[in-house]
């Protein structure tokens, strides 16, 4: 048996989740390798979203009580911590549903300064959250919607000939929720900005696993989602550098977004104000307050540190596996922990079925990513991905159920 | 969920390979999964009635998805199309009973191995491709002329 060394105390961390007790098919013990999806919540994020409901719960920024005065100051709380988090003013965090709507806020406001001609850079890697709002962008307005490539290892071809005079925005995975893949955000980002083009990073694979500075990332927008980190599902933030933010027009209309309104027309609040319209979601914003909480405690260097650990060991089983081929990278250098692969002669869905049944939770299928599939010349995949509950045993127990699956459908002896 | 009819199956799938001639062809997907099926179906008039001639068709995808579009030429060729679509219903009501149907041997042959699928709601999609890509090219063939 050998021994892994230890970033977190996992034991203490998995008491934390309640839902890590529980048992799944056949009685057997939740395996989550799911987290890439949605993270599972720690108690302390539970009790932080139910104790604002039962103390606290008025809405933000509305009222003269005392109630909707502790919301409003919970709410703002929650967004000076995300700040802190990145290392941004909070005027720069802008709370969204999810990293999905995030990226189509920018999408959208950029309409009217996109014109035909003009080009949006994406990556073949993208999640379609990252793909076809830009499509739909180009749609609009005419412009010609560029990529770069990805190679047979699953990295990207940065082709500098492709950010142009007529590029408007480069808009690029922090990390593939696939291969693994950390393409190089801060070079893109120079090149980009050496031809005054500003970038986006779709940050949902790549914020709750690893540290993250915006300024020495250096993006002008990053989106994530904080389901992904321990927060409540529904809370997502847009992270927009000031002057980019203000340069764009409104996206929804509604409440609390406008400075005077008129029947004429209406006037609107500067940023991240101007963004978010309605009542705001501060249960969860306190909910994902708390996660943040929890994962600075860890320490995001010690939760990538435990992450890249799990990925190299899957790494290894997987490739002591026959006739089973990882997609991507096979060393943890500029690679997460995403962990996708085919089984010769199994389809994806198939291995899912036999692991679902022995309580192991993976994904399948082509993970919202299926240019990046079409490019790997794979038609979809098994995904297993990490976070800071996991567990070697577990990366171990998905091996030994990939063996008994090949058993099981007879490609194995 | 695998039970042996069904594995055995979908590792010697009946009809399959695309054949000539045909009425209508259809492309059909899983956006989930990305798994595809390209189906033809020819027709023939029997005393002015359509009866299903043949059932063709290309596939890639799962034990499950490949089973069923296999159990399903089986039985679909040579009924009547009428005979067809309710056989067709009759599988798809299995589909979405939850594990709770009592499907009927005589009317859905081998196709009852699925009884077990219909537990694993995200399964139920790969278990119906073949099946909604046939009906689908079925009504296609009626409207050119049978």
């Amino acid at each position: 048996m050998s021994t892994f060394p230890q970033h977190l105390d996992v034991e203490a961390i998995r008491a934390d989740f309640p839902i890590l007790s529980r048992t799944v098919r056949n009685d057997k013990p939740l395996v989550y390798l799911d987290s890439g999806a949605t993270s599972q919540k720690p108690r302390q994020v539970l009790d932080a979203e139910r104790s604002f409901y039962e103390l606290h719960n008025g809405a933000a920024h509305r009222g003269a009580h005392l109630l909707s005065e502790e919301g409003t100051e919970i709410y703002e709380g929650a967004r000076a911590k995300v700040a802190a988090f990145l290392g941004a003013d909070p005027g720069e965090i802008v709370f969204t549903k999810n990293a999905t709507e995030s990226i189509n806020l920018v999408a959208y406001t950029l309409t009217s300064s996109v014109k035909p001609g003009d080009e949006i850079l994406i990556t073949e890697m993208e999640h379609h959250a990252n793909l076809v709002p830009w499509q739909l962008l180009a749609e609009r307005t005419g412009a010609t919607l560029r990529w770069f490539t990805v190679m047979p290892d699953g990295r990207l071809d940065l082709d500098p000939a492709l950010i142009t005079e007529r590029t408007k925005i480069v808009a690029v995975t922090g990390q593939s929720n696939v291969t693994g893949v950390i393409p190089p955000v801060t070079e893109i980002a120079r090149l980009a900005h050496e031809a005054g083009v500003p970038v986006l990073a779709d940050g949902a694979q790549l914020v709750p696993h690893h540290p993250v500075d915006v300024t020495a990332l250096d993006v002008d927008f990053l989106a994530f989602s904080g389901h992904k980190m321990l927060g409540p599902l529904g809370l997502g933030v847009l992270y927009g550098k000031a002057a980019r933010l203000a340069a764009l027009p409104p996206f929804l209309g509604g409440g609390d977004m406008i400075e005077v309104v008129r029947m004429e027309g209406s006037t609107f609040q500067p940023p991240p104000a101007r963004f978010e319209p309605g009542v705001p979601p501060a249960p969860e914003a306190a909910g994902l307050a708390a996660a943040i909480d929890y994962l600075s405690a860890l320490g995001m260097d010690n939760v990538a540190a435990h992450e890249e650990s799990l990925t190299a060991h899957a790494l290894d089983a997987l490739r002591d596996i026959n006739g089973v081929r990882v997609l991507g990278p096979d060393t943890t250098k500029d690679r997460g922990g995403a962990v996708a692969f085919e089984v010769d002669g199994v389809h994806p869905h198939d291995v899912g079925q036999v692991l679902d049944d022995l309580g192991i939770a993976v994904r399948t299928g082509h993970h919202c990513a299926w240019p990046l599939h079409r490019a790997l010349g794979v038609r979809a995949s098994t995904r297993a991905t990490f976070y800071v509950y996991n567990t070697h045993a577990e990366v171990d127990e998905m091996a030994d159920g990939i063996r008994y699956a090949q058993r099981f459908f007879g490609v194995r002896q | 969920m695998y039970q042996e009819l069904i594995l055995d199956h979908s590792r010697n799938p009946h009809h399959k390979g695309l054949r000539d001639p045909f009425d209508a062809e259809v492309h059909h997907d899983n956006p989930v999964c990305g798994d595809e099926v390209t189906l033809r179906v020819l027709l023939k008039d029997v005393d002015g009635e359509p009866v299903v001639e043949d059932v063709s068709y290309d596939a890639e995808g799962c034990f499950i998805s490949q089973a069923s579009a296999s159990m399903m030429s089986d039985l679909v060729i040579g009924k009547p199309v009428g005979e067809a679509m309710a056989i067709s219903e009759a599988f798809l009501e299995l589909m979405h009973s939850k594990g709770a149907g009592e499907p009927d041997e005589d009317v859905l042959e081998d196709a009852v191995a699925f009884a077990g699928v219909s537990q694993y709601p995200a399964r139920v999609k790969c278990a119906l491709l073949g099946w909604m890509a046939w009906k689908h090219a079925t009504a296609k063939a009626m409207e050119v002329g049978h």
